[in-house]
């Protein structure tokens, strides 16, 4: 089957300025596609694209197997969310909801019958007489949600949809969103600039940055082996910790060196990754760095570090120290013994482990 | 804050306050005087008799009222050899104030619209020579104007009035329009447009329904300088197609003899009369719609 969605060697231009360059994404029917990325990197004007209202300056974009890289919106088979709803002012909840239908031509029974059903599923029947101005604004995205589903088309175009509501809508209607693709089992594009958020949603995720893709992959792909330095940054809350370390091939494997301010330089021996240069960056996610307790086995070795500061926050207990000339996060279990200032045996889980080369940023393992 | 403050010196700044606040009335009501005073002179003078004009005291009340001249003004006043008063000359007005306020309004909604919402290369550039318009002297566009009726055929016709001051209020309305616009979000159009509605059809299912306070704005505008315009009734009118300002102008300035000033009076009035009603109706819209910016989404 034809992917849903087709964007091949996608340029875009706002005169002298790129703000989208060489943009490749595939995407197959049913796919829930996340766009993330910090602000200005060009998500929203992505979206624009292929819903054809920003023109492209070159490139190719296919729908459902047709080129629509010259078609207009309303031809598009889309509908779209907006960051602001862009609800009609003087219309009614229903108007607002039907009138692509009315723009269409739909028959007034038919019109009424997909209303109803669309009502009932976000469960909005109460406000149907009322003007947007009148609803909060979670029911206003619920309203701006009932625009896109009424129309049953080949593809969702959401364009920050929850990042007008405080945090705990945010994360119910996420939860929404999630049972409404699962049920539907449309095809979708979500922008977020909130990476819980991509992570969670996502059955695959392009991250951008400055306007050019950084990473295409699915949630743990994107995670477990971020394409660079700056994925591995910007994906994962606390960040994934990026420590500079040297290395030295033996028969063993590799011996990884990470320098300490005081004390010993912590040496880690890796058994599969060969090959590395001398200079690389190491990049531990905070939960790989554990009590040994708690972790054991595989390719877990430890080493004695000294705690810097400790932050309990209920579930789990995150302390961080200096390596490498760098603040190192780690991941502890809540009921740990670690004290600031002392001296603590933690256990580094070398099988997750990412390298990137310090110059280029690109991943090496 | 009112706790810290010891009671003498509160009792002092209320004493303050109580002052300017009838300082302010005053200087405000005196004003109101000063502008009232012609409205006042003007009415009381149409309701006397020459007679008591000539005899009477100018700020005085009528002592008999008689609304003859009101009636001369109507239908008898002459204005050089006619003498069918203002009558003709208030509907040639309203000929010409009806549709060029409703063309210019409804021009300057789609040129506001197209500027604000679709834009397009050079959008800004055409949208800056319109507002350019709005400061050109009227005396300047009278000769070129004359010309181009004639070309056109419509010299000295209700249309070619028409034609002129739909022209001339196409600037001003653009930018009250365009204005307007502006502060509403793109993304409405751009909604619009994945509903699958065409230029026309946001324009009148989204737009015009928002657009009440800015019509009420601009009509006012526009029909207060159609109806009170002088310079191009009279110069681009003729004898049966002259507005009613130009006709005032000939009645006070042919009547020979005696100077009817009650039946001036009257038909000042009469002239001033729509653009009055105009503002008493509609004022408190045309304060709302200047001061109307955002619209809640
Ligand atoms: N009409 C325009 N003309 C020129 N530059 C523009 C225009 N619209 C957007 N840009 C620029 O394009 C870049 C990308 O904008 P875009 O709105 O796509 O960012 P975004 O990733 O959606 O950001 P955010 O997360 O803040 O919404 C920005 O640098 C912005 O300044
Ligand atoms: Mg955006």
């Amino acid at each position: 089957m034809a992917p849903i969605l087709e964007i091949q060697n996608l340029y875009k231009n706002y005169g002298s300025l790129e703000i989208l360059k060489d943009i490749n994404v595939s995407i197959d029917s049913g796919d829930f596609l996340v766009l993330v990325g910090p602000s200005g990197c060009g998500k929203s004007t992505l979206l624009n694209c292929i819903a054809g209202l920003e023109p492209i300056s070159s490139g190719n974009l296919s729908i459902g197997g047709q080129d629509m890289t010259n078609v207009s919106p309303k031809n598009r088979n889309i509908a779209m969310v907006f960051q602001s709803y862009a609800l009609y002012p003087t219309m009614s909840v229903a108007k607002n909801i039907t009138f692509g239908m009315k723009v269409r031509g739909v028959d007034q029974s038919t019109q009424e019958a997909k209303l109803a059903q669309v009502a009932q599923q976000l469960q909005i029947e109460p406000l149907l007489g009322r003007r947007p101005g009148q609803l909060s604004g979670g029911q206003r995205q619920r309203v701006a949600m009932g625009r896109a589903l009424v129309r049953d088309p080949k593809l969702f175009l959401f364009d920050e949809p929850l990042s007008n509501l405080d945090a705990k809508l945010r994360v119910e209607m996420r939860t929404e969103i999630k049972a409404l693709h699962q049920n539907l089992g449309a095809s979708m594009v979500y922008v977020t600039h909130d990476q819980i958020e991509a992570m969670t949603l996502a059955t695959k995720i392009v991250v951008m940055k400055g306007g050019e893709i950084q990473q295409i992959g699915t949630s743990s792909e994107i995670y477990n082996r971020p394409a660079n330095l700056f994925v591995a940054d910007f994906m994962g809350s606390p960040a994934m910790n990026l420590i500079p370390a040297k290395t030295r091939s033996n028969d063993e494997g590799t011996n990884i060196e990470i320098l300490r301010k005081d004390g010993e330089p912590i040496v880690l021996t890796d058994q599969v990754n060969r090959d590395l240069p001398s200079d690389v960056i190491l990049g531990v996610r905070p939960e790989d760095i554990a009590d040994p307790e708690m972790r054991g086995g595989g390719d877990t070795q430890a080493a004695d570090c000294i705690i810097d500061i400790v932050e309990p926050t209920g579930a789990d207990t995150f302390v961080v120290m200096q390596l490498g000339g760098k603040s190192v996060t780690a991941r502890l279990h809540s009921e740990t013994t670690a004290q600031p200032g002392k001296t603590q045996k933690l256990a580094f889980d070398l099988g997750k482990v990412s390298y990137f080369a310090p110059d280029t940023g690109l991943r090496l393992n | 804050m009112t706790e810290l403050v010891t009671s003498p010196a509160r009792g002092q700044s209320q004493a303050v306050r109580v002052l300017l606040r009838w300082s302010l009335y005053i200087a405000l009501g005196f004003f109101v005087l000063i502008y009232l005073m012609p409205l006042f002179v003007m009415v009381t003078t149409s309701l006397k008799s020459l007679e008591e004009i000539r005899t009477g005291d100018l700020v005085a009340l009528p002592r008999a009222v008689t609304f003859d001249a009101w009636f001369t003004a109507w239908s008898g006043a002459c204005t050089g050899i006619k003498c069918e008063g203002v009558k003709p000359y208030f509907w040639n007005s309203v000929l010409i104030a009806v549709p060029a306020v409703a063309i210019s309004t409804l021009v300057g909604a789609i040129n506001g619209y197209v500027v604000a919402q679709w834009r397009f290369r050079g959008a800004n550039i055409i949208f800056a020579l319109m507002l350019f318009g709005c400061f050109i002297p009227f005396q300047v566009v009278l000769l070129p104007m004359a010309r181009v009726l004639g070309i056109m055929g419509i010299a000295g016709t209700i249309q070619g009035l028409i034609f002129v001051h739909v022209v001339y209020g196409i600037g001003f309305t653009t930018l009250f329009f365009r204005n307007y616009y502006v502060t509403i979000p793109v993304e409405l159009t751009k909604a619009a447009k994945v509903d699958g509605a065409g230029f026309f059809r946001i324009f009148w299912s989204i737009f015009l329904p928002l657009s009440l306070p800015i019509i009420v704005v601009t009509v006012i505008w526009q029909f207060t300088q159609i109806w009170n315009d002088f310079l191009f009734g009279v110069s681009f009118s003729q004898a049966g197609t002259q507005p009613v300002t130009v006709a005032l102008n000939n009645i006070v300035n042919s009547t020979t003899g005696v100077k009817e000033y009650n039946v001036d009076m009257a038909a000042a009035i009469i002239a001033a009369f729509p653009t009055l009603l105009v503002y008493v109706v509609a004022g408190k819209y045309f304060i709302r719609g200047l001061t109307a910016g955002s619209v809640k989404g």
